[in-house]
C-alpha cells in the first residue's frame, strides 16, 4: 500500500480512486512486518524526501503527529513548511491544497476522517477531479486526498472522477501488521493503479476491497476445510476498476460474490454486477451475490454495529448459497 | 438552617464588549437555593464525567468520548439564564448539556454504554443524545451552528418568544459555515445566541496556532459580542440572561465567548499533555475550578455549611454510582431495533441485510 501511495504521488496527471488495503501477500520470503500505519508513514516520508514539491496538510498532522499517528515524526523531520497544521476548515484547506497543486506543488491533503471530507466535496470533485478534463489537458491537479474511511462509508468518498487521487484508508487497520517482501521496502517500489490482486486461487470468485479483503480470506480459510476453494480478489483500486481481472476469474469459477462495507444501493458491488454482466454473463452459473453493509445509518451499540456490517459468517453463508451447497 | 444567609450579592468580572453600549451587570444576586442548585448541577456533571472516564478505561464505554469536566459553569450558568422552553444545540462535548437540558444521568450513562435504557436506545452514543428542545450532540465540527440558526428561525417564524442557544468551540470558530450562519442570522434578526466555548485548544491545536484572531467574541463582526469568564457560573448566568434578553427584544443575534478550560484531553484517546503542560492544568484546577469557586462563595457568605455540601456530594456520588450500575447491567438493544427509525411516519418496510437472503424489518 505504501507502494500505491507512492504511485499516486508520482503519477502526476493521472489519478484514481483507490481503496487502500491489504497487502503484500507476496510469494518471495517475507523479511519484515510492517503495520498499515507505518507503511503509510514510510510512503509519505519517502515522497517528501524525494520531491520537495510534496507537502502534507490537514488537521493535527504536524505537532500532534496525526490524529491517528499516521504522520508521526514527519513534522519533526521536515518542519513547518512541508507539514502544515490547518484550522478546522475543510472546505477552505481542501481548496487551498487544490490551488497549490494547480500551481505546481504536490500536496497530500488529509481529511481526519472522510465524514469530514463531505464538507469539502465541491473542491474535491469540481476543482480537483474535473479540471484536467475541462481544460483539455492544460491544467493538471496532482493532489492526493487521503484519510480514514470509516465503517459508515461516506457516500461522497466513493465518488471521485479521474485525475485526483483519493486514498481511502481504514482506521481499524492502521495497527495491523503485514509481512512485506524485501523488494517492496525499496523507496522506488510502486504498484500500478488500477490493478487488482488475486490473493488465492478457484470454485468461486470473491471480490472485495479494504478491510473486508481480510474477512474474505478468513472465510476462504474456513471454506477450504469444507472443500470449497475461493479465489479472493483485492480490488485495490475502485476507479479505474480492474474488471479484466474479475472477468478472468469468473470465467474460471462461474460464481461471483462481492464483499464491501458500504451500502448496497449504488455501491461497488452493484457496479461490479453491472460491469461483469457485459463480458461474462454466459459464464455465470448463478446470479452474482453482493455482501454489503446493512442499508441503515451506523448504530452505536456494539451488538447493533457488529450486525450492520458483513461478518465472516455472512460471507461463508453467501458463498454456500451462491454455490447451492 | 435558618442561620444561613438567604441571599447575597457578588461582584463578578466585567465582560469585554463588542458593538454594545453596555454589557451585563457586574453584580450578581444569588439566593441560597440557587447556590445549592448550581452546586448540585455542576457537581453532578463533574461526577458523571469522571464516572464516564472510569467506564471508558474499563472498556465498558467505547468509541468517542469527549469529557466536559472543567467546563461545568458554562452549562449550569446558561441553563440558569434560559427557560426550559428555549432551545439549545451543541457539538460533541455534550454530556453536560444533555444533563442540564433534562436527561437523567442514568439515561446518559446507559447511552454511553450502548444499552436499550439509553436516551437513544443505544443507537446514538456519546455525540447523539437528544431531549425536547435539546438538539444534541453533533459530530461534525461546526455543523450545529447553522442548525441553531435554523432553530432560531423557527422560533421567529412561530412567534413564540423563544430563543436558540447555539454552542461551538474555539476550533469550530474557523468553520466557514459559521460565518454563513452569522450573516443570515444578522440579516434576518434571528433570535439566536451564538456561544463560543473557548477552552484554548481545538483537539491538539492551541488557539494561537489556529486563529488569526483569538477574539472570538468579535468574530461575528457586525454581530454584537461579549467575552465572559466561563469559570464563574454567575458570570455566565448574567451574560446569558443579557444575551437572551437582547434576542427576545428582537435585536437579532448576539455572540458570547466563554473563556473556559477542559481538564481532560480532547477525547479519551488523547492524554491531553502533549500540547499543554501538567502545570497549566494544575494551575486552572487550583485557581479557577468552577465548583470550588462557587463553594467558596457559599461558605464564606454563610449560605451553606461544609457538612451540607458534603452531604450533597455523597448523594450525588450515590446517584452516579446507581446510574453506572444500571448502565452496566441494562441489556443491549435487541437486534429487532437495528433497522427501526429510518423513516418517520412510514408503514413498516423491508430492509436489505448484509446479503440478499437477509430481509430485515424496519418500523418508524
Amino acid at each position: 500500500m505504501a507502494a500505491s501511495l507512492r504511485c499516486f504521488l508520482r503519477s502526476g496527471k493521472r489519478a484514481v480512486l483507490v481503496a487502500v488495503r491489504r497487502g503484500f501477500h507476496s510469494s518471495s520470503p517475507a523479511a519484515v512486518q510492517v503495520t498499515v500505519r507505518d507503511a503509510l508513514n514510510q510512503a509519505m516520508d519517502e515522497e517528501l524526501e524525494r520531491d520537495e514539491r510534496v507537502f502534507l496538510l490537514g488537521e493535527e498532522v504536524a505537532q500532534y503527529d496525526g490524529a491517528y499517528k499516521v504522520s508521526r515524526g514527519l513534522w519533526k523531520k521536515y518542519g513547518d513548511k512541508r507539514i502544515i497544521d490547518t484550522p478546522i476548515s475543510e472546505m477552505g484547506f481542501a481548496g487551498i491544497a487544490v490551488g497549490a497543486a494547480m500551481a505546481g506543488l504536490r500536496p497530500i491533503c488529509e481529511f481526519m476522517t472522510f465524514n469530514f471530507s463531505m464538507q469539502a466535496i465541491d473542491q474535491v470533485i469540481n476543482s480537483a477531479a474535473k479540471t484536467y478534463y475541462m481544460s483539455a489537458g492544460l491544467q493538471s491537479v496532482p493532489i492526493v486526498f487521503r484519510g480514514p474511511n470509516g465503517a459508515s462509508a461516506g457516500v461522497a468518498a466513493q465518488h471521485s472522477q479521474c485525475f485526483a487521487a483519493v486514498f481511502l484508508e481504514n482506521e481499524l487497520m492502521y495497527g495491523v501488521p503485514f509481512e512485506v517482501s524485501d523488494e517492496s521496502q525499496s523507496k522506488d517500489f510502486t504498484i500500478p493503479i488500477g490493478k487488482a490482486k488475486v490473493e488465492r486461487q478457484s470454485h468461486i470468485t470473491l471480490v472485495s476491497h479494504s478491510r473486508f479483503v481480510g474477512h474474505c480470506l478468513d472465510a476462504a480459510a474456513v471454506l477450504a476445510k469444507e472443500g470449497v476453494d475461493c479465489e479472493v480478489i483485492n480490488l485495490r483500486t475502485i476507479r479505474p476498476m480492474d474488471v479484466e481481472c474479475i472477468e478472468g476469474s469468473v470465467m474460471k469459477t462461474n460464481h461471483l460474490v462481492t464483499v464491501e462495507g458500504g451500502w448496497p444501493q449504488f455501491g461497488v458491488g452493484a457496479e461490479i454486477c453491472a460491469r461483469i454482466m457485459e463480458p461474462a454473463f454466459n459464464f455465470l452459473d448463478a446470479p452474482v451475490t453482493r455482501v454489503t453493509g446493512v442499508d441503515i445509518p451506523m448504530p452505536y451499540a456494539k451488538i447493533l454495529e457488529e450486525n450492520s456490517l458483513p461478518q465472516v459468517k455472512d460471507i461463508i453463508f453467501s458463498v454456500k448459497k451462491t454455490l447451492n451447497v | 438552617l435558618s442561620d444561613f444567609t438567604p441571599q447575597a450579592t457578588f461582584d463578578i468580572k466585567k465582560c469585554d464588549v463588542h458593538r454594545l453600549e453596555a454589557g451585563p451587570p457586574v453584580k450578581a444576586e444569588l439566593t441560597r437555593e440557587q447556590g445549592l442548585q448550581y452546586y448540585r448541577t455542576m457537581q453532578m456533571v463533574r461526577r458523571m464525567e469522571l464516572k464516564a472516564d472510569q467506564l471508558y478505561k474499563q472498556k465498558i464505554i467505547r468509541g468517542f468520548c469527549h469529557l466536559y469536566d472543567g467546563q461545568e459553569a458554562c452549562a449550569a450558568g446558561i441553563e440558569a439564564a434560559i427557560n426550559p422552553s428555549d432551545h439549545l444545540i451543541t457539538a460533541y462535548r455534550a454530556h453536560g448539556y444533555t444533563y442540564t437540558r433534562g436527561v437523567s444521568v442514568r439515561e446518559i450513562l446507559a447511552e454511553l454504554t450502548g444499552r436499550i435504557g439509553g436516551v437513544a436506545k443505544g443507537k446514538g452514543g456519546s455525540m447523539h443524545m437528544y431531549a425536547p428542545h435539546f438538539y444534541g450532540g453533533n459530530g461534525i465540527v461546526g455543523a450545529q451552528v447553522p442548525l441553531g440558526a435554523g432553530i432560531a428561525l423557527a422560533c421567529q417564524y412561530q412567534g413564540n418568544n423563544q430563543i436558540c442557544v447555539a454552542l461551538y468551540g474555539d476550533g469550530a470558530a474557523n468553520q466557514g459555515q459559521l460565518f454563513e450562519s452569522f450573516n443570515m442570522a444578522a440579516l434576518w434578526k434571528l433570535p439566536c445566541v451564538f456561544i463560543c466555548e473557548n477552552n484554548k485548544y481545538g483537539m491538539g491545536t492551541s488557539v494561537e496556532r489556529a486563529s488569526a484572531s483569538t477574539d472570538y467574541y468579535k468574530r461575528g463582526d457586525f454581530i454584537p459580542g461579549l467575552r465572559v469568564d466561563g469559570m464563574d457560573v454567575l458570570c455566565v448566568r448574567e451574560a446569558a440572561r443579557f444575551a437572551a434578553d437582547h434576542c427576545r427584544a428582537g435585536k437579532g443575534p448576539i455572540i458570547m465567548e466563554l473563556q473556559t478550560y477542559r481538564y481532560h484531553g480532547h477525547s479519551m484517546s488523547d492524554p491531553g499533555v502533549s500540547y499543554r503542560t501538567r502545570e497549566e492544568i494544575q494551575e486552572v484546577r487550583s485557581k479557577s475550578d468552577p465548583i470550588s469557586l462557587l463553594k467558596e462563595r457559599l461558605l464564606s457568605n454563610n449560605m451553606a455549611s461544609v457538612e451540607e455540601l458534603k452531604e450533597i456530594d455523597i448523594q450525588i456520588r450515590k446517584e452516579v454510582e446507581e446510574a453506572a450500575q444500571f448502565a452496566t447491567s441494562d441489556p443491549e438493544p435487541p437486534l429487532e431495533e437495528l433497522c427501526n427509525h429510518i423513516f418517520s411516519n412510514n408503514p413498516p418496510l423491508e430492509v436489505r441485510g448484509t446479503n440478499p437472503w437477509s430481509k430485515l424489518k424496519s418500523i418508524s
